[in-house]
C-alpha cells in the first residue's frame, strides 16, 4: 500500500452554537488516504462535509485527535506553521472558482506560488502557462477571470490548487456549480492530473456518477464517517 | 516583484474610484499643511528680517558693576545698606583678542566690535539726544547692512564724518555735508553729515548716529575701548544657546536677541504652534479618511482575502498588504499634495502681486511633510490590517 498522505486518528469537532452546551458536528473520526487516491466525500447537506474539510484544509483546528499531513503532525504547528504547510502540500478547489479579478488569469495560478516565494517571478508564470496549456487555457493567462466562462474559470481554479504540487487537493463540490458537460469536463481533468503526477484528491460532491469515477468513497452522516470503501 | 506590495496595488488599482477619493482627500492635507506652513514660515522669517535687521543677534558687555555692600556694627547690632552703583561707560578687557576667539565659535557668522554712548546733536539753535554708535564700517556692514538702507550719500565714515537717521535730519534740517556738533559731558566734536539712512523704524532714525569707531573712543572718551561686541549667528534660534555658552567661557554679559525680544517670540511660538495644531487635526483627519477606506476594503475583500489565506498567504502577508496600501495611499497622497501646495504658491503669489513677503517651499518642509502624510496611512492602516489578518478564512469564503 502507498504512503498514507493523510491520516485522521479519533478527530472530533464541537462548536458553541449560542448556548452554554457544545455541538458535536464530527465524531470521532478515523480516515486515510494513501498516495495517488482519488476519493469522493459523500453526504448530505449539513452531515459535517465542510467541517471535516476544513479540518483537512488546516483552515480549522480538531477539537479532540490528531491530523498527521504530508508527514506532519499538524497539532505541534503554529498558525504560521500550518499556513506554509497549506501552502506546500493542499491545493483547494472551491465550488464557485474563486479567482481574485484584480488578478490575471496566468496570476490567479500563481498565488500559491506568489505567497510562498513571497514575489512574483518569470518561473512562476512560465509553470502557471503550462499548467493553463494542460487545462486548455493556453493563451488565456493574460485575461482576466471575468472574461472567461463558468467552465473555463473552475478550471483555472483547478490549474491553481495545482501549480505548487500539492500533496493532497481538496475539492469541495467543483461541478456544482456547472452544467454537466463542464462538470464532466472539470473532472475528467481532475482524474487526468490524478493519474498524471499521482496528486490525491478528496473529492465533496452530491453526483453519485461522478462518485462512481472515484476509486475510494468516503460517505458522511450526522458527523459519522460511516463508510469508507476502497 | 514582491507579492504584498503587488497585491495592494492591484487591490487598490481595482478599487480605483475609493483611492482616488481618499488620494484626493490627502493630497488636500498635505497641500494645506504644506502651504498654510510655508505661509507662517514666510511671515516669520519677514518679521524676523524686520526686527532684527537692525539689531545684533547676541551682544556681548562688560559686567554691570556691582553693588557695594556697606555694613557697620554697634552695640552687638549690625546694619546693612546695598548701594545700587551707578553704570559708567566701561571698555571690554582684551576686546583685541576676543575677536577672533569670537568669530571661531561654533554657529557665530559675524563679529563686530563698537562702542556707544549718549550725545547731544546740536545744529544752530535745534539739540536732540541721540546715541552715538561707534562702528568699525567692514565689519559692522556684514551685520547690518546699513548701506542698504541709505536714502542719500553714500557709506563713509572718515574721522569727522556721520551717518544719521532721516528723522533726524529733518529734525535738525541736515543734508549730505551738513555740519553739527556733537556733545558729550566732558567732549565735543564738528562733524559732517556723509549719508542719510532710513531702518525702518522712526525711534533709530530720530535717535542714530554712526561715527567711526576711533572718533567715538574720543567722542565718548573711551580710547581705545569699546563697549561692546555684536554677533550675529546663523541660525536665529540658536542665539540664546551661543549666548549662554559665551556668558560661561566668558566674563561677560551676553544678552541673545531671543531674551530682549520676548514678545516677538512669544508670537512667533504661537504662530508655530497653531500652525503644528492645524497641522495636527488635519494628520488626524488624513488618518482617519485612510483607515475608513481600509476598513471598508476589508470588508469588501474579505472574500479575497479568505482565498488568499486558502492559497498559503500567511497573516503577516494580509497585514503587509493593507500597509503597503495605506503607505501608496499616504505616499501618493503626499506626492499629489505637494505639487498641489507649488501650484497654491504660484497662484497666490501671482494673484497677490504686493504681498509682504515670499511663501518659501523648502525641501526639508516638503519632505517632512510627504514622510508625515505617509507615516499617517501607515499607521491608519494597522488596525484595518489587523483585523483583515484575524479573518477566518473559511468565514471569509462562505462570504
Amino acid at each position: 500500500m502507498a504512503e498514507p498522505i493523510l491520516t485522521l486518528n479519533g478527530v472530533t469537532k464541537r462548536y458553541r452554537v449560542d448556548t452554554p452546551a457544545e455541538v458535536e458536528v464530527l465524531h470521532a473520526t478515523d480516515l486515510s488516504l494513501a498516495a495517488g487516491d482519488f476519493a469522493a466525500l459523500i453526504g448530505p447537506s449539513g452531515s459535517g462535509k465542510s467541517t471535516l474539510l476544513n479540518l483537512i484544509g488546516l483552515l480549522d483546528r480538531p477539537t479532540t485527535g490528531t491530523i498527521c499531513l504530508d508527514g506532519q503532525e499538524t497539532a505541534r504547528l503554529n498558525e504560521a506553521g500550518l499556513t506554509r504547510l497549506r501552502g506546500q502540500s493542499l491545493g483547494f478547489v472551491f465550488q464557485f472558482h474563486h479567482l481574485i479579478n484584480a488578478f490575471s488569469v496566468a496570476e490567479n495560478v500563481c498565488l500559491p506560488l506568489m505567497a510562498r516565494d513571497k514575489r512574483l517571478n518569470r518561473s512562476a508564470l512560465a509553470q502557471a502557462e503550462t499548467l493553463l496549456d494542460a487545462v486548455g487555457l493556453g493563451g488565456f493567462g493574460s485575461r482576466l477571470p471575468s472574461e472567461l466562462s463558468g467552465g473555463q474559470q473552475q478550471r483555472v481554479a483547478v490549474a491553481r490548487a495545482l501549480v505548487a504540487d500539492p500533496a493532497l487537493v481538496l475539492a469541495d463540490e467543483p461541478t456544482g456549480n456547472l452544467d454537466t458537460g463542464s462538470a464532466d469536463e472539470i473532472f475528467a481533468l481532475m482524474r487526468q492530473f490524478n493519474r498524471e503526477r499521482g496528486t490525491t484528491f478528496l473529492i465533496v460532491t452530491h453526483s453519485t456518477e461522478l462518485a462512481s469515477r472515484c476509486n475510494r468513497h468516503v460517505h458522511i452522516l450526522d458527523g459519522w464517517v460511516t463508510e469508507d470503501v476502497h | 516583484m514582491n507579492f504584498q506590495w503587488l497585491v495592494a496595488v492591484r487591490f487598490l488599482r481595482q478599487g480605483r474610484f475609493q483611492s482616488v477619493l481618499i488620494g484626493v482627500g490627502v493630497a488636500m492635507g498635505v497641500a494645506i499643511i504644506v502651504f498654510l506652513t510655508a505661509l507662517i514660515n514666510g511671515l516669520q522669517i519677514s518679521l524676523i528680517e524686520d526686527t532684527l535687521g537692525t539689531q545684533a543677534h547676541i551682544v556681548l558687555k562688560p559686567r554691570a558693576e556691582q553693588a557695594r555692600r556697606l555694613t557697620s556694627e554697634a552695640e552687638g547690632r549690625s546694619l546693612t545698606l546695598v548701594q545700587q552703583s551707578p553704570q559708567r561707560l566701561t571698555t571690554i578687557d582684551q576686546w583685541q583678542r576676543l575677536l577672533p576667539v569670537l568669530a571661531r565659535t561654533p554657529g557665530v557668522r559675524a563679529v563686530s566690535p563698537l562702542v556707544s554712548g549718549p550725545a547731544l546733536a546740536i545744529q544752530g539753535a535745534a539739540e536732540r539726544n541721540v546715541t552715538v554708535t561707534g562702528i568699525d564700517p567692514v565689519s559692522y556692514r556684514r551685520q547690518i547692512p546699513v548701506q542698504d538702507k541709505l536714502v542719500a550719500g553714500a557709506y563713509q565714515l572718515g574721522p569727522d564724518q556721520v551717518l544719521v537717521g532721516l528723522d533726524l535730519a529733518n529734525e535738525l534740517g541736515l543734508d549730505i555735508g551738513g555740519r553739527l556738533r556733537l556733545a558729550t559731558g566732558r567732549r565735543d566734536r564738528v562733524v559732517s553729515v556723509s549719508g542719510i539712512f532710513d531702518l525702518g523704524l522712526r525711534d533709530l532714525n530720530l535717535s542714530m548716529v554712526y561715527m567711526h569707531l576711533r572718533s567715538t573712543q574720543t567722542l565718548l572718551d573711551l580710547p581705545g575701548g569699546v563697549s561692546r561686541i555684536q554677533l550675529q549667528v546663523k541660525d536665529i534660534f540658536s542665539a540664546e544657546a551661543i549666548a549662554n555658552n559665551l556668558k560661561r567661557q566668558h566674563a561677560l554679559q551676553a544678552e541673545s536677541w531671543m531674551s530682549t525680544n520676548g514678545e516677538l517670540l512669544n508670537g512667533l511660538r504661537s504662530q508655530s504652534l497653531s500652525s503644528d495644531i492645524i497641522r495636527f487635526f488635519i494628520a488626524v483627519s488624513v488618518a482617519f479618511g485612510i483607515a475608513s477606506v481600509l476598513v471598508v476594503s476589508v470588508v469588501q475583500r474579505s472574500r479575497e482575502i479568505g482565498i488568499l489565506r486558502a492559497t498559503g498567504t500567511s497573516r503577516r502577508q494580509v497585514i503587509g498588504i493593507f500597509l503597503w496600501q495605506g503607505g501608496l495611499l499616504g505616499l501618493g497622497g503626499s506626492l499629489l499634495g505637494l505639487l498641489s501646495a507649488a501650484a497654491l504658491v504660484l497662484l497666490f503669489t501671482h494673484l497677490v502681486p504686493a504681498l509682504p513677503f515670499p511663501i518659501p517651499l523648502t525641501a526639508p518642509l516638503m519632505i517632512s511633510t510627504a514622510a508625515l502624510a505617509t507615516g499617517t496611512g501607515l499607521i491608519a492602516a494597522v488596525l484595518p490590517a489587523m483585523r483583515a489578518a484575524r479573518l477566518d478564512p473559511v468565514e471569509a469564503i462562505r462570504g
